[in-house]
């Protein structure tokens, strides 16, 4: 494996809800999306769930959290809260007007539309 | 106690393993401060950002140096 240094800050991490829906699904992908693109770096909350101190560690070492929910159950958001981790910059999709269902043929148009809403909530100062 | 310092060997982690080290100098305590440059145990400790110190297995803080006075509290805490 190369030696690469991982002491480059994670300026923005990104924990999507990865829910048993089509808007777990969606903000799991929109996470993807945002790491491809090089804006944030998609976090794994099944780790922050299990209180990994690591992962805990390096999520709030970060300039910009920014947690993605399914739906208005909220698991992204009450698992960071529950270790002390503050949120910046937040999302539930189904507020943003995506309807929660267990279809899992995605659309991309609405992936497209959360990658563009969370863009657009990362242009904010914080 | 074995306080370890992750990292792939960076001025900030020479900069937080000589703050380690000044931290046990300055209590006066019996521990080992030890490098860890491998990155698959960096990974196993679910770290997703370096520098970071783990005190007797568990990760204090990621991503940033630990100033010897945070290190002397884990320890005296342990």
């Amino acid at each position: 494996m190369a030696k690469e240094c991982l002491c480059q800050a994670n300026e923005i991490v990104v924990f999507p809800c990865s829910g048993g829906s089509n808007c777990g699904q969606i903000a799991n992908n929109v996470a993807v999306h945002l790491t491809e693109e090089g804006i944030g770096t998609l976090f794994c909350l099944a780790g922050i769930g299990a209180h990994i101190p690591g992962m805990i560690e390096s999520a709030k070492s970060a300039k910009r959290i920014v947690a993605i929910d399914g739906c208005s159950v909220e698991c992204a958001k009450k698992t960071l809260e529950h270790v002390g981790i503050t949120i910046t910059d937040y999302i539930d999709m189904t507020k943003e007007g995506i309807a929660k269902t267990k279809n899992f043929k995605l659309s991309q148009q609405d992936i497209l539309f959360i990658v563009k809403r969370a863009k657009q909530e990362l242009a904010k100062e914080r | 106690m074995r306080i370890e310092i992750l990292g792939m060997g960076c001025l900030k982690c020479k900069k937080l393993y000589e703050n380690a080290q000044a931290a046990v100098k300055e209590l006066n305590v019996q521990a080992e401060v030890v490098k860890v440059e491998d990155i698959q145990k960096i990974v196993d400790y679910g770290l997703m950002t370096t520098p970071a110190i783990a005190i007797d297995g568990e990760v204090k803080a990621a991503g940033r140096i630990s100033t010897p006075d945070e290190i002397k509290k884990w320890i005296s805490t342990k």
